[in-house]
């Protein structure tokens, strides 16, 4: 590092230092601790002063955190609010008024309000500029009406990031907006939608005649695709934070398989193991070499490569696991219904995992999509035909 | 803990760029493919431009040892380059593990090698790996002999370091080619031609006694910078095949349209980048004498060598007919990366010293006695050829 960050490592040290000072974790309140923190501008420290951050590189971010952490300091439950960290935030910060700014960014960060993302519908998946769900102006409100699914944390969430259709007549990528949406208005229905787990992460979402105030608009109208790339190039990205140990993840959990059960070593395991091993440890590295090449910089497509090898590496380790585990492969821990708040892959039993780790290539965008973006937008090969580019929204066929 | 850089520094985007100007100018496809033909006049120069005009034969040497003293970070950056051109130089086999073995012994080779005055090369056979089974020649009275087959760099070298079996462990003595025959073999990568190395009492000088952990090492620093060199051939059958598919056109649209072809080449850059990375990691770990070296490059030469394979079999194909023709310079790639794959170790080899590394031993805890189902298993240090 340069002297001049050196400086800044130390200064900010020294922050952290002063404001544990001041906040014993021991005793302070935890939503008390969090929002001074916030305010503090060590929530985020790339986030404009006032913002949560303090307007310094990304890079000093992960050492506040291993600060915060080693004094014992409350989390902010990352884990359960991914959706508002990781997408609505920047996404706010990008396009947000400083009202919305003012109004949204501590709650979201200190994990009091729990955000989830009202994208996909029945018939827009992939192809998400296809949503249906209608907005329409009404004063100074907007009127929503539509069906959204596989909705993750609905049931858990305060607030959504929302895209909606606000003219069926342009085509389908001009007439969305993007709003945030109050997921305790009246005309919000959430119903758990049992997956494959048994369990119930994701929920259809039905939205009759919910009301949101034009304020609570992010972006132009006519701009939600813009807002929206916006979002899922921050969804694609998810390899924040620091450091990664070797042998976290799936592959520590096959590996401790391996090293548990002696009897079920066979040759062709062993192999397939080793294989996946040393792309494990491949990909950790990547994972670093990206982080250290997006320190400073915004999160491009590469993230979306990291994507598609964290959910291919995930299914492989999690069948070979089973495999590794024979007959005690057999058992599953539990079927019933819950509505978890948080995916908890390595508290979970090897089916669990085996069955869960299926949606990695399919939730936040496919492997199929992610390849499309890495030859795209990545190596710049020729798009594919389109066909329905310059069509309003409301004659294309459904 | 703070984590080891795996970007390319200033200091080494300057190398690459001063090192790809020089090769652009000096190497050229039709150059090396005349070296199927026999025509090698294409490599003298071209190294003398690399280890001496450059100055990058002594790159790896300290500045006590009259050389520049710096790391495998940029060593790894060199070979990026010359796989990227696949460079008919004896870069790796000379200027790394040559020197590897013998630095720190003392003797005057060692600045010889550094000003690229010398050349020389290991006398072990090509795919041995790090932790493989070594040759051992005899010395009697200040000459050496034994045979060493399929040994890279030997063509190009003046001196070859030749491990030697003494009553107290492996010797490396240096061997003037001027004694030794070096019979040429037809090789698969005419750009690394191998050859055999007979020694029948060529006259030779002790360099070092207790040789065998610089051995190793020198293999292991092999194996770690060709997994960089295999980068460089990934990183070129890419780039050059998602030129082409952006420009041939077939059924009224560029090929490169056509989701199939851009599905594959989207997972052929994920494997260059991992494999980057994992390149990176291994030279990043050697450079700082790191603890986790071992581990780095077995990680780096077991992904590497086979995303090398794959990027050149993937740009042939997705080449067509042009990919199968002598003129289009991928052949020159497949045959590098296909050789490389099985130099200093293969992948698999690598991976079974690495379970043993990271406590993921093979087979099972009971002793069936099975050696047919036993797996892989490293190689015990033998005394295989004499
Ligand atoms: C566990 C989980 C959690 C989720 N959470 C949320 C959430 O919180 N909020 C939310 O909005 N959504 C969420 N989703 C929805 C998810 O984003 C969509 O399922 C996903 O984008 C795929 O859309 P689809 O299911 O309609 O599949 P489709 O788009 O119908 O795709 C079907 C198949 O066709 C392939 N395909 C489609 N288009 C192309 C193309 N152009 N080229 C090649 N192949 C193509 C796909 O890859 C797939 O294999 C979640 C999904 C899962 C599994």
């Amino acid at each position: 590092m340069s002297p001049s960050t050196d400086d800044a490592v130390a200064r900010l040290a020294e922050q952290v230092a002063t404001f544990l000072a001041n906040h014993d974790p021991m005793t302070t309140d935890r939503i008390e601790f969090l929002r001074a923190r916030f305010d503090a501008g060590l929530a985020w420290v790339h986030f404009p002063v006032g913002r949560g951050g303090l307007g310094l590189p990304r890079e000093l971010q992960p050492m506040v955190d291993a600060m915060f952490e080693e004094a014992g300091a409350p989390d902010n439950h990352p884990r359960v609010n991914v959706i508002g960290l990781g997408m609505a935030a920047p996404t706010l910060l990008a396009y947000g008024t400083e009202e919305q700014l003012d109004t949204y960014l501590r709650p979201l960060w200190t994990g009091e309000q729990i955000w989830c993302q009202l994208f996909s519908e029945p018939n827009a998946g992939s192809d998400l500029a296809a949503v249906a769900t209608r907005a329409v102006r009404d004063g100074e409100d907007w009127v929503v009406d539509g069906q959204k699914v596989w909705t993750s944390s609905a049931q858990n969430a305060h607030l959504a990031i929302l895209l909606a259709r606000t003219d069926p007549s342009l085509p389908k990528h001009a007439g969305l907006t993007y709003f945030i949406c109050d997921m305790t208005d009246p005309g919000i229905e959430v119903r758990p939608l049992r997956q494959i787990t048994g369990e119930a992460e994701f929920n259809e979402v039905f939205l009759t005649g919910v009301r949101i105030p034009d304020s609570n608009r992010i972006g132009a109208v006519g701009e939600g695709w813009k807002v929206a790339n916006a979002t899922l190039n921050n969804e694609r990205i998810a390899i924040g934070g620091g450091p990664v140990p070797r042998e976290s993840g799936m592959v520590g959990v096959a590996a401790a398989a391996w090293r548990s059960n002696p009897a079920r070593r066979r040759p062709d395991l062993h192999d397939r193991l080793m294989q996946l091993w040393v792309e494990s440890e491949a990909a950790r590295l990547t994972g670093q070499r990206l982080r250290q090449k997006l320190m400073a910089g915004q999160p491009g497509p590469e993230g979306s490569a990291m994507k598609l090898t964290f959910a291919r590496l995930a299914q492989q380790l999690s069948g070979l696991e089973l495999e590794v585990l024979g007959a005690e492969g057999l058992r599953y821990d539990d079927w019933t219904l819950r509505r978890p708040v948080e995916v908890d892959f390595l508290g979970r039993g090897p089916g669990y995992r085996y069955l869960r780790a299926k949606g990695n290539s399919i939730e936040g965008g496919t492997s199929e999509i992610l390849r499309n973006i890495v030859a795209e937008r990545v190596l710049g090969l020729p798009p594919e035909p389109r066909v329905d580019r310059e069509i309003p929204f409301k004659e294309l066929a459904k | 803990m703070s984590e080891l850089d795996l970007l390319y520094t200033d200091v080494e985007n300057d190398l690459r760029r001063t090192v790809r100007d020089a090769l652009r100018d000096r190497v050229t496809p039709s150059a090396v493919i005349a070296m199927y033909d026999g025509d090698r006049t294409v490599v003298e120069p071209l190294w003398k431009t690399i280890a001496q005009d450059l100055g990058l034969a002594g790159l790896l040497v300290p500045e006590a040892e009259g050389g520049l003293g710096a790391s495998a970070r940029e060593v790894a950056t060199v070979c990026e380059e010359l796989g990227r051109v696949v460079a008919p130089v004896p870069f790796l086999t000379s200027a790394v593990v040559a020197t590897v073995a013998v630095i720190g012994s003392g003797h005057s080779v060692v600045a010889d090698l550094a000003t690229g005055g010398t050349t020389a090369a290991l006398a072990v056979p090509f795919t041995t790996a790090p932790h493989g089974a070594l040759p051992h020649l005899s010395a009697t009275g200040g000459t050496v002999t034994g045979a060493v087959p399929n040994v890279a760099g030997a063509l190009e070298a003046d001196v070859l370091l030749v491990p030697v079996d003494e009553s107290d462990g492996l010797a490396i003595y240096a061997v003037p080619v001027a004694g030794a025959r070096i019979n040429p073999v037809v090789s698969l990568d005419m750009s690394r031609q191998l050859a055999d190395v007979v020694l029948e009492a060529a006259p030779g000088t002790r360099v070092r006694g207790d040789g065998e952990g610089s051995l190793r090492a020198a293999l292991r620093t092999g194996a770690a910078m060709l997994a960089s060199e295999q980068v460089g051939i990934a990183s070129w059958c890419l780039a050059t095949t998602v030129e082409y598919l952006r420009e041939r056109r077939q059924f009224g649209r560029p090929v490169g349209s056509f989701q199939a072809l851009k599905h594959r080449l989207a997972d052929l850059y994920v494997s260059v980048e991992s494999g980057t990375a994992a390149a990176r990691y291994a030279a990043a770990t050697l450079a700082v004498g790191d603890s986790d070296a071992e581990v780095a490059t077995a990680v780096a030469a077991s992904y590497c060598g086979n995303v090398a394979v794959t990027a050149a079999e993937e740009a042939l194909q997705l080449h067509g007919g042009i990919g199968m023709t002598w003129e289009h310079p991928v052949h020159l790639y497949l045959k590098r990366a296909k050789t490389d794959q099985l130099a200093f170790g293969q992948p698999g080899e690598h991976r079974s010293r690495l379970a043993e590394l990271v406590d993921l031993p093979v087979g099972s805890g009971e002793a069936d006695g099975g050696s047919a189902d036993g797996g892989p298993v490293a190689a015990p240090p033998g005394r295989e050829i004499s």
